[in-house]
């Protein structure tokens, strides 16, 4: 791999910075960050009218290509998708060619043979969006729906917009997340992405055996004790125990956790009293989160929801609008090169 | 570049032009919507002087645009803000310039997105002529041609402006 080719940016960007993939917030700076927010903000009015649909991606085919079971990610991609008026094909692919031998590449390229314009994809494999972007044929843009431990820059992104909305910003924000750092390709996206739009604190609350080696690199602090950590919070950021990516025993067990870890109302009496409470879900009621909480009046969870559609919809009209606008300004200048007579 | 329109005087016109119309139609409580930026200045003042106290209507025309295949999406994209029902109702469009009709034609797709309006009124500040799509304004201020290095532009809100610019080729 080349220097320029492990840039995240040089995939991500034209040379115009505008956003032609969506692989990782890695690189993205604050102005581009806000732009995906105020993109989002003006598709959620979308969302009120009767008529939910704009033609942006009239004619074009967005293919969902999930390596990894998702019930919410999908399905909001999907309906990000069709709102943008694209037309949309789901691939399972755990069940299908791939079980049958076909190489990714393969796959790739068959799909691609159908005209396809977009690829959203999730993989197990940290990276995969990646691989697939520098393969990929000019023009068709992909969009990383999480990959491995690496990144889900969407799911980070609709949290901020969720943050936004009911803070006003993030200037002077204390903010906590708590759980599962260790396996959450969540968390690092949004700790990204908090550091990136001015958050004042970032806090991980967690037991040291589910918190990634030098965590605190990544530009947070660490707490182990969970009242300590609740203290004046604006933001509480609740984490799924994903139990499917356990080796070994990480944990004591699912019940010392939620004494320890989960948020009970009395733990969340501990930070500031407008504090929200939110979390990408799956919720595993009463294993990180007790009911009472998550149903709460400081519960924002199922905006997260509504927010997800709104995001998707922006980094999808903003990264095909990339990819268009490139082709366009790749068709002047050999026009212009033509004209010269000299191609 | 000179400003040579008198503000005033056009929206003398449009007001006229307006109240003649809704009068020949039997319209008794029209709506106004503005289409960003210049559009929205326009219909504030119209608004006014119309009497209408009903807010007016934004509309951010960006998703709708036909030329998404060839520039992208608009980076700086604001969500519409219409605080009323268009169902039924009798619409007044404003617009500070028209030419080519295709912002036109984007305004009146996002708003059947909206639901069916009784009917729409189509008024501009300025009428540049060179139409690429069979749409007219029912009420303009002022009919202008300009010369093939001539830029029309609304500045404001306050002071409203009109300047004409000439380009170099």
């Amino acid at each position: 791999m080349t220097a320029n080719a492990a840039s995240p940016n040089h995939l991500q960007l034209t040379r115009d910075g505008q956003l032609r993939h969506f692989l990782t917030l890695d690189g993205l700076n604050r102005e581009l960050l806000t732009d995906i927010l105020d993109t989002a903000d003006s598709f959620i009015e979308v969302g009120e009218r009767s008529i939910k649909k704009v033609p942006l991606l009239r004619g074009r085919t967005v293919v969902n290509l999930f390596f990894e079971a998702s019930t919410r990610t999908r399905s909001t991609f999907e309906l990000a998708a069709k709102r943008l008026s694209a037309d949309v094909l789901n691939l399972d692919i755990n069940t299908s060619a791939t079980s049958k031998g076909e190489s990714l590449s393969d796959t790739l390229l068959n799909l691609e043979a159908m005209a396809s314009d977009m690829f959203v994809v999730r993989h197990a494999q940290s990276g995969a969006p990646h691989f697939i972007a520098q393969s990929v044929t000019p023009g068709v843009a992909i969009i990383n729906a999480g990959d491995g431990r690496h990144a889900h820059p969407t799911q980070a992104m609709l949290d901020m917009l969720t943050i936004r909305q009911h803070k006003g910003g993030f200037e002077g924000l204390k903010v906590a997340i708590v759980g599962d750092i260790l396996h959450s390709r969540v968390a690092r996206s949004q700790i990204r992405a908090l550091n990136e739009l001015g958050a004042e604190q970032i806090r991980v609350i967690a037991p040291g055996t589910l918190l990634p080696r030098d965590v605190e690199s990544l530009g947070c602090t660490v707490e182990y004790d969970m009242a300590k950590g609740m203290k004046d919070l604006d933001v509480v950021i609740m984490l799924r125990l994903q139990k499917e990516r356990m080796e070994g025993a990480l944990l004591p067990s699912e019940r010392e956790f939620y004494r320890l870890y989960g948020l009970s109302q009395d733990k969340l009496a501990l930070a500031h009293p407008e504090c929200i409470v939110m979390h990408p879900g799956p919720i595993n009621r009463g294993v990180e989160i007790e009911s009472a909480v998550a149903d709460g009046p400081q519960s924002v969870i199922l905006n997260q929801v509504t927010n997800g559609i709104a995001i998707r919809m922006a980094v999808m009209s903003m990264a095909m609008g990339g990819q268009v606008a490139e082709r366009q300004q790749k068709l002047n200048e050999l026009n212009e090169l033509n004209e010269r007579g000299l191609a | 570049m000179s400003a040579l329109l008198d503000v005033d005087q056009l929206m003398d016109k449009l007001e006229a032009g307006l109240r003649g119309l809704l009068n020949e139609r039997g319209i008794e409580s029209p709506v106004l919507i503005g289409i960003r930026t210049g559009g929205v200045w326009v219909a504030d003042i119209i608004g006014k002087r119309l009497g209408i106290e009903e807010p007016f209507g934004e509309l951010d025309i960006s998703f709708y645009r036909d030329d998404f295949s060839r520039i992208g999406l608009n980076p700086k994209v604001t969500p519409s803000s219409l605080p009323f029902d268009t169902e039924g109702r009798d619409i007044i469009l404003v617009d500070d310039v028209i030419m080519s009709g295709r912002t036109i034609r984007a305004a009146m797709n996002e708003l059947f997105d909206y639901g069916r309006p009784a009917s729409i009124i189509l008024a501009t500040l300025i009428d540049l002529g060179a139409r690429e799509l069979p749409i007219q304004p029912d009420v303009a201020g002022q009919s202008l041609t300009l010369g093939m290095q001539q830029r029309v532009k609304l500045r404001g809100p306050d002071p409203l402006r009109i300047e004409l610019q000439e380009t170099e080729q």
